[in-house]
């Protein structure tokens, strides 16, 4: 399997240092840019399979930056920012990152998300049945095996599992959940989805105070892992 | 002494105070078959001493010489005219005249002084808060610093003459001096920001088992024991989880540094109606009673106490409290160690299910 290649996109040298080590002591490919402008120039020359994005660059703001390659790069893009700001961070998300690390970071969480963010960008959506963790999800029949018992859930609540399991190991915003699941005008009701997402843990979770599977990002939203 | 202050704008200082010389004066005049003018100018006399106290000059002015004219026209014979007959009448309403501006004018005076007085306090507050921040800094981020400059001239210099063993452990103080610098920048972030005050809080449903759980398992607590019990039938609470979360990480990361080893740290949380209360309390040796009400002070440290502290962990968990209309406290417990009680008023649900099929 060919390595894949990280395109780093930082205006301070020593963090393109780190990041350079620890990710071709992985086995990635590296290509480091300083600017914005330098970026969205080598993506375009040689797409790579993921970014890793400074939201905070000299010449651009990372939100403009972050649209531009959307316009035509589907690949993961994963924010880095010093700013731990969770608006920022959600603002990010919607403009479609594919996920965010806050400085300073721990190189075992970036490259799992790394891990995590390529496998789904590999992965078609054209799966009728998705494995993943103790779970057996199978989209047609709206069935969930748990350990390799069917769970009973109600309408809802697959929805639920369904959409996390599509978006294994990624922190999905509250808004983008609402919006998913309940549709346009729902994006508010935060509660909706506390309530839903209690329910869920009680059904899947060992102790559904301390999850396991469904974790809460502060402010920001929900990850499947 | 604080100056009493009535905020109003220019404008409705001086209805107000055209109001309060008009409805003093109508009262007056309903009485006037008892009261003689003499009592009716000292009863204006007060009405204007009272603005004096609370309003700017300008209004003041206004009122005082709005009174004056009040007071000829309506109470000093003749009646309904601008005529004042006779010396004594004359003498009066001068002598009114004058005292009620002096009167403005020395209020105003006096305010002015205790403003400037406030101010050099302030000032002189300023300064000191600066210098014990700046020796507290420059002691608990220059250690973290020195370490690591150290240790990695050590590293870099003594490459082929350093035992694993010693490059292991010198890597390790490394990262050990990184998080808590981390932590430093972080708690100065914080208290710069409740200072600023550009803290907006962000409300959102929080269910407060899972987030006690989650501070929990991000805490280093290796040498301590830590119990929480979920309270069952716990509703959503609506309230900023990350500065709760700041909150009570504070406290508990407190209570690890500053207990021995092997100490008891238990967390209770309950809510009724409007109100959650989280207490924190350990085993440990608890608070001498004599600092129990300088523990939150910003850069207060017990002496002799554990280094690695800027004295802003419990200064920030107050204000952070307070900033959400809670109140934080205090206490030692009987059989010794440290009891801290959070309470919050805060939006709840009890919903707990939906029925979607």
């Amino acid at each position: 399997m060919n390595k894949a290649e990280i395109l780093v996109i930082d205006d301070e040298p020593q963090i393109r240092k780190l990041l350079q080590i620890s990710l071709e002591s992985n086995d990635y490919r590296v290509v480091q840019a300083v600017n914005a402008r330098e970026g969205l120039s080598f993506a375009a020359l040689h797409p790579p399979d993921l970014i890793l994005l400074d939201l905070g660059l000299p010449d651009k703001s990372g939100h403009d930056v972050l649209k531009e390659f959307r316009e035509w790069y589907s690949r993961p893009i994963i924010i880095l920012s010093v700013v731990d700001d969770e608006q920022d961070i959600v603002a990010a998300l919607d403009h479609g990152a594919s996920d965010y690390l806050t400085k300073p970071f721990r190189t075992g969480e970036l490259l799992a998300r790394i891990r995590s963010a390529i496998r789904r960008s590999i992965n078609d959506n054209s799966e009728t049945n998705i494995v993943c963790r103790a779970f057996e999800i199978n989209l047609i029949a709206r069935t969930v095996k748990m350990h390799g018992q069917f769970i009973k859930l109600t309408g809802t609540e697959y929805n639920l599992i369904a959409l996390f399991a599509r978006n294994e190991g990624k922190v999905l915003t509250h808004q983008y959940i609402l919006r998913e699941i309940w549709g346009i005008g729902y994006q508010t009701e935060t509660q909706y989805l506390r309530v839903f997402v209690g329910q869920l843990r009680k059904k899947l979770e060992e102790n559904p105070n301390n999850p396991q599977y469904i974790i809460t990002e502060s402010g920001v939203g929900y990850r499947f892992q | 002494m604080l100056p009493l202050r009535v905020k109003y704008s220019s404008v409705r200082q001086l209805i107000t105070s055209i109001l309060l010389i008009l409805v003093v004066s109508g009262v007056s005049y309903a009485f006037r078959h008892v009261l003689s003018y003499q009592i009716v100018a000292l009863v204006l006399l007060l009405a204007v001493s009272i603005l004096a106290i609370l309003f700017d000059i300008i209004p003041v002015l206004i009122a005082a010489v709005f009174s004056a004219v009040v007071l000829n026209f309506v109470f000093i014979q003749p009646i309904f005219t601008f005529r004042i007959d006779g010396p004594e009448a004359t003498l009066m309403f001068l002598m009114y005249f004058v005292v009620a501006l002096i009167n403005a004018f020395l209020s105003n005076k006096i305010r002015r002084a205790e403003k400037t007085m406030l101010k050099n306090a302030e000032h002189a507050n300023t300064i000191k808060l600066y210098d014990t921040l700046f020796n507290s800094l420059s002691h608990e981020l220059r250690t973290p610093i020195s370490t690591i400059i150290g240790a990695t001239d050590v590293l870099l210099e003594n490459e082929s003459k350093i035992t694993a063993t010693n490059k292991n452990q010198l890597t390790q103080e490394i990262s050990i001096a990184a998080f808590r610098l981390n932590r430093q920048v972080e708690n100065l972030l914080n208290m710069s920001k409740l200072e600023a005050g550009i803290l907006k809080p962000r409300l959102d449903w929080t269910d407060l088992n899972e987030l006690v759980f989650k501070i929990i398992n991000q805490l280093d607590a290796r040498d301590h024991r830590i119990q929480f019990n979920p309270t069952l039938e716990l509703p959503l609470i609506k309230i900023d989880k990350v500065l709760l979360e700041q909150i009570i990480g504070n406290l508990l990361h407190n209570a690890i540094e500053h207990t021995p080893g092997n100490t008891l740290i238990e967390i209770h949380i309950s809510c009724a109606l409007e109100f959650c209360t989280i207490i924190i309390k350990d085993n440990g040796t608890g608070f001498p009673q004599d600092t129990i009400y300088h523990v939150f002070e910003k850069f207060y440290r017990l002496p002799n106490s554990a280094a690695g502290g800027t004295g802003l962990g419990l200064s920030i968990a107050k204000g952070f409290t307070e900033y959400l209309n809670g109140t934080i406290m205090l206490e030692n417990r009987k059989n010794g160690g440290a009891k801290f009680t959070i309470s919050l008023p805060v939006e709840s649900s009890y919903l707990t299910e939906y029925k979607d099929e």
